[in-house]
């Protein structure tokens, strides 16, 4: 009676589930979405512990204060630069959980046929997400080296290791009580986890983000499988297609495919590519100047990059946004899809600092409209702004899409210096007569672009 | 009769699609909350974790596995659904001044 009680509830939580994402389509109606997926879990929660299985509820009970005590803090204080770290922290968590509850059911049951098929993926994807995730929060935190790391045969190393794994998998499908594999099984997989990311460096970290979300939830949806429960087999769908969908917007961004980044070592094989090249001047310009510019100017677009967000000057940002808009300059932000460090990251970091998100626009939205603008103003961007990627063929950019910061009448970009940015690769946009280098500290370069233009505003 | 693992299937393809689907439509402003909410929907493995912890005869060893599994899934859910309610809060239409609570 209960046991079918439960069934309707799921049910109904799936459906919850799959307006909670139908929500996120627009700022206005997404924090209703937030609370359908709140009420769908909450639903879930309950039912599961009505059902008849459950007779025990001590741990369960100690283990959802323990995890809401956890949760709460990692939710309220976490500062939204570092909500990367969280994202990866969190996707190791669900993994986790994922490989455990397979394990366990594989001691307990030791099931056969499909089911520990279902069982197989799970914890294999689970075990490796688990690392992975791990090893993704360490380079964000920076705990580990960002840069990739590569040695020798390592393409070969790895896939003979998931290999390996997947030799044991199978074995252990077809012999189900072949117990010692087990072990070995989720060593090799928690092993292939760390190696997977070894490679990766800090501008690939957006993709394999999403691509781990994805994993999670595909470890998800095996569970469903393994326990015989659709409710997780739709949640995992849906955050399985969600990270998918993610992983592919952020390849296109950098025109790269799956197998590119997850074994092509970004960064590595580009240092060459910056060498050649003669003495080229580049023009220079004051906080003074550059304000007067700025003032005279009726359309500015700017392009952020997690070069802001480093220098902490989003706020400052925000005040220049002010007072340009007080003195009658529209002003409008070019959001590239992989600025930032995860999908969507720059948004959230503007929006913390007030800027109204109906001034942000999607590269596509923008880039035509660059033309009819008369400053663009680069702050902590260089690689998305990179004119080469549409015409130098022998730039390893050539093909990504870029915001076309160049058709604007003037440039500014406010940099520390002239090193190339993370990928190594000259930026032929700098030696544009055009283009104005405003050399500095992002920060205390646009608190300067205030103060001149407040002192302008008073002197008027 | 379908067995149990076709029902499964089915239910996989139509729920990978609708996810594609609706996915697609949501505006790339919010992938960063989007993506904190799908991690809090995939804290749904609870559901798995909660059956082992409290199953009748369980074994200290997947006890003490479920425990670990359910400490860490409502950790994700709870983080996860506060986090990305605190983001979708600060996306503003208006011009700051005055307060409006965070409702666009």
């Amino acid at each position: 009676m209960t046991d079918s009680a439960v069934q309707y509830i799921y049910i109904l939580a799936a459906a919850l589930f799959v307006f909670s994402l139908k929500w996120m389509r627009s700022p206005a109606t997404a924090r209703r979405g937030v609370f359908a997926g709140e009420i769908g879990m909450l639903l879930a929660i309950v039912g599961t512990l009505m059902r008849h299985e459950v007779v025990d509820y001590r741990l369960i009970a100690a283990a959802l204060v323990i995890g809401t005590i956890a949760g709460v803090p990692l939710a309220y204080l976490m500062p939204m630069t570092a909500v990367p770290q969280r994202t990866a922290l969190s996707h190791a968590f669900g993994a986790l959980a994922a490989a455990l509850v397979g394990t366990a059911e594989y001691y307990r049951a030791t099931p056969h046929g499909a089911v520990m098929v279902a069982l197989v993926f799970e914890t294999l994807l689970g075990f490796l997400t688990f690392t992975g995730s791990m090893m993704a929060f360490g380079k964000l935190q920076e705990i580990l080296p960002t840069r990739p790391i590569t040695y020798r045969n390592q393409n070969v190393i790895n896939l003979s290791l998931l290999g390996l794994a997947l030799s044991l998998g199978v074995w252990l499908i077809l012999q189900p009580e072949q117990t010692w594999l087990f072990p070995i099984f989720v060593a090799l997989s928690l092993t292939f986890g760390v190696l997977l990311i070894v490679p990766i460096g800090g501008a690939d970290m957006p993709t394999v983000i999403a691509l781990l979300n994805s994993y999670a939830g595909l470890s998800a949806a095996a569970m469903g499988f393994a326990l015989g429960n659709r409710l997780l087999i739709i949640a995992g769908a849906l955050d399985g297609s969600s990270g998918f969908i993610l992983s592919v917007v952020m390849c296109r961004a950098m025109n790269r495919s799956f197998t590119n980044v997850l074994f092509g070592a970004f960064g590595q094989v580009q240092t060459k590519a910056g060498g050649a090249h003669e003495e080229r001047t580049v023009h220079s310009a004051t906080p003074e100047e550059a304000a007067q510019i700025l003032d005279a100017a009726r359309l500015v677009i700017v392009v952020p990059g997690y070069g802001l967000a480093v220098a902490q000057a989003q706020h400052k940002l925000r005040e220049l946004y002010d007072t340009l808009t007080r003195r009658g300059v529209e002003v409008k932000f070019a959001i590239h899809p992989v600025a930032g460090r995860m999908p969507g990251h720059m948004n959230v970091l503007l929006a913390e600092a007030d800027i109204p998100y109906d001034h942000l626009f999607e590269m596509d939205d923008i880039n035509s409209e660059f033309a009819q603008a008369d400053v663009a103003l680069v702050i902590g961007a260089n690689d998305v702004t990179n004119p080469a990627a549409r015409t130098d063929k022998s730039s390893p950019i050539y093909g990504m899409p870029i915001l076309d910061v160049d058709k604007a009448r003037t440039v500014m970009v406010v940099k520390r210096s002239m090193n190339p940015g993370f990928a190594g690769i000259d930026n032929p946009l700098y030696y544009m007569d055009k283009t104005l280098m405003l050399f500095g500290d992002a920060k205390a370069f646009v608190t300067d672009l205030v103060k001149e233009l407040a002192e302008a505003a008073k002197a008027a | 009769m379908l067995t149990d693992l076709e029902v499964g299937l089915y239910i996989l393809m139509l729920a990978t699609f609708l996810g594609l689907e609706v996915i697609r439509r949501v505006s790339p402003l919010l992938h960063t909350p989007l993506m904190s909410l799908t991690n809090a929907i995939s804290a749904i493995a609870v559901v798995g974790s909660i059956l082992i912890t409290g199953a009748a005869h369980a074994s200290t060893f997947s006890r003490t596995l479920g425990f670990i599994a359910v400490t860490a899934s409502t950790t994700n859910l709870v983080s996860g659904f506060l986090i990305t309610d605190r983001m979708l809060k600060m996306f503003k239409t208006r011009k700051p001044g005055g307060s409006n609570g965070g409702h666009p």
